[in-house]
């Protein structure tokens, strides 16, 4: 045992050697991204890199578990940016007092008021919307109410025709409490205790979803525009369409895909110009390739989703996204939705 | 382990036996030493992690308590029976069927049927949705032909979960009661036979009751693995506790409460060690004879041996043949729209790190875990055998509640080292190096260190021990020349199961890496998230191939090295 120890304890020193030695390289010019976001991240960073010189590093994990490294590592940490996948992490950061505010003129003008922090201290980088998909072999578009698309898929008509994302699921949880925010407590109680009435069927992937709703297993579901893109991508024929929900209402539920410059940063400044122009000449390269709409609205969409047609959709709020999450969680608890 | 004092040993003998025994007892505790260290190795993180916790949050527990626990308590018992029933008949059936029997192949599945570890069970998982699901070819075949109502069972459910779990952890319940098997003395299986047993009959009164230990301690391990799942179950849409705690954590914004659900995660995990001991008994499993030559193996004829090699190809084919066929069509594919970023040129890189990480973690638990069981051996009292036990708790918590434990201690360190005047404390330890992936790997993955080469000891008589002390071996030569030979086999079951175990694990490297520093597992993930599983198909593939390094090396020398003996 011995003979073996004495390698494997050398070899824990050499890792140790070669681990330090990765954080003690803090090269100029170089601005570091903890991300919950991967896709395309390369590709825009690269094209970054080529305009202005200044190279990116990115660290890819999730959102909240990013947000705890954050936090433990403090003022040692290497990262200047957090970039996340849903506005609800970014305003926990906020709360933490993780993300410093960023006054930005660009920003202002690139990315609308709905979709930022009022105090700064986050922007929406891309825009996934969480709209209602159905089968148009089994259901006519003229079913759906356009006032309050969501609400109404508790009405027993729907009854057995359901298929939705589960709790655990940020999208889930966000959507729920945008209808709390928009109906109070009560109400948003009534409209999920009315899908789970109607047997909604549940699943753990929006992919999975739409290839139900393809096969007819279900009528109608609740999915982001960009997983129908991407089927739609690779076979148009599909027997799926997006319904844009509460045209005639509150707008469409969306996310973001958003970024914060670091409290602890250690180069705010290019931290700051990475920000700006991942909201303005990058856009289309940060958010083409995943199908997502661009926050910027001088920026044109890529033509696949364009094709889905105009929406208007409803502005972020913080508050909807972070303390109103937790009672959305509770309230589907409550209601047995799973 | 055995509870029994060595009362050779203890046996003053002759005139200078009062210094030797002074001498001994100090060495004995300082191997209790080692135990309790490893034990409070395994327990630091665990403690940072709960420490914010300790008065529990009423709220989230009433409202907890009123909605969905008791659902989420009653799905996770249901699952991890099912599993335990599953992985039982699998593992022990198959492995005494490799182990007594010759038949076509009975050589080649003997280390063939470990591979079902390498395959990630949220790869099975998904497969097993692909195939059998609503859109799948299975139901569709099925609508065709019987029209749109025909009846399938519900696939995304606990029953579905536990088929793929079994499927995938099957092999720990495998690979330890072969390796009993293999070790075990034919005295008492030769004494069942003189008595006018058949083959089939000792081996199920005699043979497999006596490798209790073994099925106990992969019982132990499948269980362990059942409750930390999250990605499996959440396919299948089993809400576990496990489930649970990313919940209250991530829906909920609440750190400290979801610390508390992963407390009773703990208490599961803490029920699955108390049963492993009961279901060891208080019987002592030490085998006379010394350490086996393994059975002897009976030839099967005709459709006996057919059905034999159907059934060992059947499952392997289920497990492992049906994921892997389906990873190569999506890598086809795949490579077929010539998408770039699939043959990295970084892909050495990832390989490298993850080589580094598994087998660095692999060493160091198997030298620990042998470390504590050979101190349990050496200073045997409540306070060992307790400790030794504790080193497996890490197994049980979720990777990333580790991890963020991890995390917190050394945060601990760095501000405490601040405060006493370091300047910038520790640096960015934890984080900046591999330092922190490696201490976790640690503290997760010592159970499957521990429990191998524990149960391999714990057929080893005390009389070996005993008489090597007598004989006048100190306790450091007894550790090289009598225990290490001797639990070989558990040794090599250790390394194999944590090299693959850390080669697949994915929330602890996610977490803690430092920047630049990818395995194959994130290099997986990262393309597998967000649902892309065409780009996942190629890295997830490559992970299955690098844990058949492990596989081969350890297992397939061993058996080589058995087959020579016999």
């Amino acid at each position: 045992m011995r003979r073996s120890l004495i390698p494997a304890a050398g070899l824990s020193l050499v890792l140790l050697a070669t681990g330090c030695g990765i954080a003690g390289a803090d090269e100029e010019d170089t601005v570091r991204v903890y991300s919950g976001r991967h896709y395309d991240l390369e590709q825009a960073f690269r094209a970054f890199a080529d305009q202005t010189g200044s190279s990116v590093e990115f660290l890819y994990g999730g959102d909240a578990e990013l947000r705890e490294r954050i936090a433990a590592e403090g003022e040692d940490t290497p990262a200047d940016i957090y970039l996340t996948v849903d506005a609800g992490n970014l305003w926990q950061a906020a709360e933490q007092g993780l993300l410093a505010p960023l006054d930005s003129a660009t920003l202002r003008e690139a990315v609308p008021e709905g979709l930022r922090d009022p105090d700064g201290r986050w922007y929406g980088l891309s825009m996934r919307a969480r709209t209602v998909v159905y089968n148009p072999d089994r259901v006519d578009p003229a079913e759906f109410t356009s006032t309050d698309t969501y609400a109404d898929l508790a009405d027993p008509r729907w009854q057995g025709r359901l298929c939705m994302r589960n709790s655990t699921n940020s999208y889930t949880q966000s959507l729920v409490a945008s209808l709390i925010a928009g109906h109070g407590e009560e109400r948003a109680r009534q409209i999920v205790q009315g899908w789970v009435d109607n047997d909604v069927e549940i699943f753990s992937n929006d992919i999975q979803i739409l290839e139900n709703v393809a096969a007819g297993g279900c009528d109608v579901a609740i999915t982001n525009h960009y997983y129908l893109a991407r089927l739609l991508a690779d076979d148009p024929d599909l027997p799926i369409q997006p319904f844009w929900a509460n045209q005639d209402g509150r707008g469409v539920h969306v996310n973001i895909s958003g970024a914060g410059v670091l409290a602890n940063a250690d180069d705010p400044e290019l931290a700051r110009q990475l920000i700006e122009w991942l909201a303005t000449t990058g856009q289309n390269s940060f958010v083409d390739g995943n199908h997502e709409y661009p926050v910027n609205p001088a920026v044109q969409p890529e033509p696949l989703i364009a094709g889905f047609g105009e929406f208007h959709y409803e502005p972020i709020d913080a508050e909807v996204y972070g303390e109103l999450n937790a009672r959305a969680v509770q309230l589907m608890n409550e209601t047995g939705y799973e | 382990m055995s509870g029994e004092a060595l009362p050779l040993a203890e046996r003053p003998a002759g005139p200078v036996a009062p210094h030797r025994r002074t001498r001994r007892r100090g060495v004995r505790r300082g191997w209790a030493a080692v135990v309790v260290a490893a034990a409070g190795l395994a327990l630091i993180p665990v403690a940072a992690v709960t420490a914010g916790a300790v008065t529990p949050t009423p709220a989230i527990w009433r409202q907890l308590w009123s909605t969905v626990l008791p659902d989420m308590l009653g799905s996770t018992l249901a699952l991890m029976l099912c599993v335990a029933a599953g992985t039982l008949v699998l593992g022990a059936g198959l492995a005494w069927l490799v182990t007594a029997y010759r038949f076509p192949g009975s050589r080649a599945f003997g280390w063939l049927l470990v591979l079902p570890l390498a395959m990630p069970g949220y790869i099975l998982g998904f497969v097993f949705l692909a195939l059998f699901d609503f859109p799948g070819p299975v139901q569709t075949g099925l609508r065709a032909v019987f029209g749109p109502d025909v009846w399938f069972p519900e696939v995304r459910s606990v029953p579905g979960a536990a088929v793929v779990l079994s499927l995938t952890l099957f092999p720990y319940v495998y690979l330890l009661t072969r390796a009993a098997l293999a070790e075990q003395a034919p005295a008492t299986y030769e004494a069942a036979r003189t008595l006018g047993v058949g083959h089939a009959r000792a081996g199920l009164r005699v043979v497999l009751p006596l490798a209790r230990p073994s099925l106990a301690a992969g019982l132990a391990l499948v269980l362990m693995e059942t409750l930390t799942d999250f990605a499996t179950v959440s396919y299948f849409n089993v809400q576990t506790v496990s489930v649970g705690v990313y919940q209250v954590w991530k829906g909920q914004f609440d750190r400290e409460a979801a610390t508390e659900l992963a407390g009773v995660v703990l208490l599961f995990a803490l029920l699955v060690i108390a049963g492993e001991r009961l279901l060891r008994g208080r019987a002592r499993y030490h085998q006379a004879g010394g350490a086996g030559r393994g059975l002897p193996r009976v030839r099967l004829t005709g459709a006996r041996a057919w059905a034999a090699t159907g059934t060992c190809a059947g499952v392997l084919a289920i497990a492992f043949g049906l994921p892997v066929a389906q990873l190569l069509w999506w890598a086809g594919t795949e490579l077929a729209q010539d998408r770039t970023g699939l043959l990295d040129p970084r892909y050495a890189g990832y390989l490298a790190n993850s080589l580094t990480v598994g087998v660095t973690a692999a060493v160091a638990c198997a030298a620990i875990g042998f470390l504590v069981a050979h101190g349990v051996r050496m200073s045997a009292s409540r306070l060992t055998v307790v400790a030794a036990q504790l080193t497996s708790v890490g197994y049980a918590i979720p990777g990333v509640v580790v991890a963020i434990g991890v995390l917190i201690a050394f945060a601990w360190l760095d501000s405490g080292l601040e405060a006493l005047g370091v300047p910038g404390g520790t640096g960015l330890l934890a984080t900046g190096s591999v330092l922190g992936i490696v201490y976790a790997y640690i503290v997760r993955f010592l159970a499957p260190g521990h429990q191998s080469i524990d149960a391999s000891f714990a057929k080893l008589s005390p009389a070996v021990t005993a008489s090597a002390l007598c004989l006048g071996a100190s306790p450091v030569r007894l550790l090289g020349r009598v225990h290490l030979p001797l639990v070989r086999a558990g040794i090599g079951t250790a390394l194999v199961l944590v090299t693959i175990d850390a080669l697949k694990e994915l929330p602890i490297v996610l977490l803690l890496r430092p920047f630049g520093f990818d395995t194959l597992s994130v290099w997986t993930y990262q393309l597998a998230a967000e649902s892309r599983w065409e780009s996942a198909a190629l890295p997830a593939l490559s992970i299955v191939v690098v844990a058949l390094i492990p596989v081969l090396l350890v297992i397939g020398r061993g058996q080589r090295r058995l087959e020579a003996a016999a």
